[in-house]
């Protein structure tokens, strides 16, 4: 899923400063996995913000909304009988559900609670890590489920650099060198020859530089 | 046991700390409280296994939101007693008002709406 963290409360406290009447969003899909923007986050959020502004004396009316999802047009639909009741909305969603709000209700500005950090998995309750990074041409057949591009610092192609020592990466003792785990698990499969096959280059055309991505499915268009 | 402890002290009772989700405590703050205190079993006799150990991380998490929003940690704490532990938690309802007492009145306490 997508994993988030929440901004700091003095950013998020700063954004809403001229506004007395907002509109709190959260997504239940993978902002509530990651604990960062699902209704409970925005439950806590909008508490905090409302005794803060009591505190200071500057009441504030916050709507907490919690959508299916942000990023489907049916979902930001419900919201059309009250979003211009409130001055501004506050997204707790990720960085596509903050634009798209703002897509569809061309008059409002959406504020960001969140900082979008990456696509990763639920490793232990309470722990999240980035296991791909969306290059557009998986290789996971070739490195056994490891992904080279995420889980290398370098995202380098051809086997371990020196700067991999005692399995670890150089860059942090705790990250493990992505690379020593494609071999490892190519020694676990018992397919050591196949990683001693000559791969060809990696075609980085379909990943994110060169502009935003798009796909097109014309038998589902209506 | 007929002890006293001070009447400013409100008991919400609940199956297990580790029922109550911090937006509780919270929305208490909304509504005016001055403190709030988790009263748990000892660690090690939750009924309900681990209850009381969640209820303490989540008092810690509080304790940051709380300092984050100009609240105040301190106005939040976690003790761990026996349901047969009469005097003591006199005592910590005691210790917990002194606190609060010398904490002051919650800040937000100015423009909070009773919601009944």
């Amino acid at each position: 899923m997508i994993v988030a963290n929440r901004k700091p409360f003095e950013e998020i406290i700063a954004m809403l400063k001229p506004y007395s009447k907002i509109l709190l969003l959260g997504c239940n899909e993978c902002v509530t996995v990651c604990a960062t923007g699902g209704s409970k986050e925005v439950a806590v959020l909008a508490s905090e913000v409302r005794l803060y502004r009591q505190k200071e004396s500057k009441p504030v009316e916050i709507k907490e909304v919690t959508l299916e999802r942000n990023c489907d047009p049916e979902y930001l639909e419900s919201l059309k009988p009250f979003i211009h009741d409130y001055e501004v909305v506050m997204s707790m969603a990720c960085g596509c559900g903050i634009q798209f709000v703002g897509e569809h209700y061309r008059d409002r500005l959406v504020l960001p609670a969140i900082n979008t950090t990456f696509e990763g998995v639920t490793e232990e309750h309470g722990v999240w890590a980035e296991r791909c990074q969306g290059c557009g041409n998986c290789v996971l057949d070739r490195t056994l489920g490891i992904c080279p591009v995420t889980r290398c610092a370098k995202s380098i192609f051809n086997g371990p650099c020196g700067g991999s020592q005692g399995g670890k990466c150089e860059v942090d003792k705790d990250l493990p060198c992505a690379w020593q785990l494609i071999v490892d698990r190519h020694k676990e499969m018992n397919m050591m020859d196949k990683y001693l096959e000559i791969q060809p280059m990696k075609d980085w055309s379909t990943s994110r530089d060169g502009g935003p991505r798009k796909r097109v499915r014309e038998d589902l268009k209506i | 046991m007929r002890l006293s402890y001070p009447t400013n002290v409100k008991i919400i009772k609940v199956p297990c700390t580790g029922r109550v989700d911090i937006i509780l405590i919270l929305k208490a703050f909304e509504n005016g409280a001055d403190g709030a205190c988790l009263v748990g079993c000892l660690e090690g006799d939750c009924h309900y296994l681990v209850g009381n150990m969640r209820a303490r991380k989540r008092v810690e998490y509080l304790k940051h939101i709380l300092d984050e929003c100009g609240i105040g940690g301190e106005r939040v704490a976690m003790y761990n007693l026996s349901s047969a532990e009469g005097q003591h938690f006199a005592e910590v309802a005691r210790e917990m008002t002194d606190k609060i007492r010398n904490l002051g009145p919650s800040p937000a306490k100015q423009t909070a709406v009773r919601k009944i």
